[in-house]
């Protein structure tokens, strides 16, 4: 492929930072809600969870684009499905054996990565009609698309909510309770993400126009 | 669009479940031991918790065997069963059974307690419930329940840990109560939960809440009393007693019916030890 074309051509890297910001997969395609209320409570397992979700959309972009040719277009949803429940099991697995602890926190959102919109999405729209390298940009760029996300809110979240980051209590240690601050227990309830990526989606829609639908 | 025959739609799919079955089975075999070890480690460092030894994942083995000094499996009369082995004892099915007997204890109450559940039970069960046989049928559970008990020696003294497991308010909860060698005080206890809500119910695991079962006593007049989780808060010379978390009085109820079905069978345990 790099015959023709370098590796990290403009194309190529488009495909790589557009999801970070005009086509982010949650903001702006508004896929993949659920997880990303459902995690969010803490930085740790929000960055573990991002993680996953790219792994499993690089790895799974990846394959389905390899046998993209070969595979029935009568059958191809089965087969993506396959193809990611395999790389969800192995990603639960994995943390199972190697990140206990954190795969104790996230619990059932690991398995249920198969449900989430981005990664069918992505392999339907991207890799079933793209070569490898470029799906698995695509994976990478959509994955991290999602990340940044889930990052932006569970920081605010785990920062608003318990007072701490990554579980350094921060505003015990800079005296905020001593003057009467107190948590706010809303945020680490599911509505609360809801409401910050609103915010975030505000946030962004209003620096950038071109993203606000006209109808 | 290419289009492709049956025939080969058939045998694609075969072949593509046969190789994922393959490639899952084979990471599931290889990952098993280290996945279990986890598991193991987890509940080391639970039992060293609870009689407040702080541990890591890489010394909990080591000081484990250092202060557990015996662990063994009793049955209900407080027996030792020796072919039993107290870290591999599955408190899944502990609890089964222990829910299985409140539930016959149900049926034998149900039919006596008001006329209404007698009619209801009248007209869902044909049969009279046959006392006789329900005494039977528990007596037969709990023969087979399999008690696990470690026993820790920490700085000359004697402490005896219990494994606990119960019901949250979303799935299951689980714990270790420690109890010093008068066979009565409560020496510490952990919690944990899988899915109770951050902030409520998971507080369960926090330290506020566990430190309070420190110095509270589980026998009355050598009845077995078992401690209580108040709602509003206990009082602060109640030694039955320890404050519920507010907001999650579910939880907290789970807590205290875990405490009270996984100890209430080792009280002839509790017994003999003490004579």
């Amino acid at each position: 492929m790099s015959d023709r074309e370098p590796l990290f051509s403009s194309k190529n890297l488009k495909l790589l930072k557009d999801p970070l910001g005009a086509d982010n997969p949650i903001t702006v395609q508004v896929l993949g809600i659920c997880s990303a209320l459902a995690v969010t409570v803490k930085l740790e397992p929000s960055i573990v969870m991002a993680l996953s979700v790219t792994i499993v959309l690089a790895a799974s972009n990846v394959v389905i684009s390899l046998m993209r040719h070969y595979i029935p277009p009568r059958i191809r949803i089965i087969v993506q499905l396959t193809v990611i429940a395999t790389m969800v099991i192995l990603v639960d697995q994995f943390l199972k054996a190697y990140a206990y602890d954190v795969s104790k926190q996230l619990s059932v959102f690991v398995g249920l990565i198969i449900t989430n919109c981005i990664i069918m999405g992505r392999l339907e729209a991207f890799a079933l009609g793209n070569k490898p390298w470029p799906s698995f940009l695509d994976g990478i760029g959509n994955g991290a698309g999602y990340g940044i996300i889930l990052i932006i809110v569970a920081f605010f979240r785990e920062l608003l909510g318990s007072g701490t980051i990554f579980g350094f209590p921060l505003f015990e240690k800079i005296g905020l309770y001593k003057i009467g601050y107190e948590n706010n227990g809303l945020m680490i309830l599911p509505p609360m993400a809801l409401i910050t990526v609103g915010i975030i989606i505000w946030v962004q829609r209003s620096r950038n126009k071109d993203l606000i639908e006209t109808h | 669009m290419k289009s492709f025959s049956n025939t080969y739609i058939f045998i694609f799919s075969a072949v593509m479940v046969i190789l994922v079955a393959t490639l899952l089975s084979f990471v599931a075999m290889k990952l098993k031991p280290i996945q279990d070890n986890n598991i193991k480690i987890e509940k080391m460092q639970n039992i060293l918790n609870s009689v407040h030894i702080n541990s890591t994942k890489k010394d909990a083995e080591d000081l484990f065997k250092k202060y557990v000094k015996d662990s063994y499996v009793i049955n209900i009369y407080g027996q030792k069963l020796s072919d039993e082995k107290a870290l591999e004892i599955d408190l899944k099915k502990e609890v089964a059974k222990i829910e299985e007997v409140k539930l016959l204890r149900k049926q034998l109450t149900d039919t006596t307690t008001s006329p209404f559940r007698d009619f209801m039970s009248k007209m869902v069960r044909f049969e009279e419930t046959n006392k006789g046989q329900v005494d039977h049928d528990i007596n037969d559970i709990s023969q087979t329940r399999h008690l696990p008990v470690y026993i820790v020696e920490k700085e000359g003294k004697t402490y005896y840990v219990f494994p606990m497991q119960g019901k949250g308010l979303w799935g299951p909860i689980w714990g270790f109560i420690s109890v010093e060698d008068d066979l009565n005080t409560v020496y510490g206890a952990v919690f944990d939960h899988k899915s109770e809500t951050p902030g409520l119910g998971a507080e369960i695991s926090q330290d506020f809440f566990e430190q309070m079962f420190r110095g509270k006593l589980l026998f009355q007049d050598k009845l077995f009393k078992s401690i209580s989780v108040v709602k509003g808060g206990a009082a602060p010379d109640d030694v039955y007693g320890v404050d519920a978390i507010s907001g999650g009085t579910i939880t907290s109820k789970g807590v205290e019916a875990m405490i009270y079905d996984c100890l209430v069978d080792y009280t002839n345990f509790f017994e003999n030890q003490r004579n």
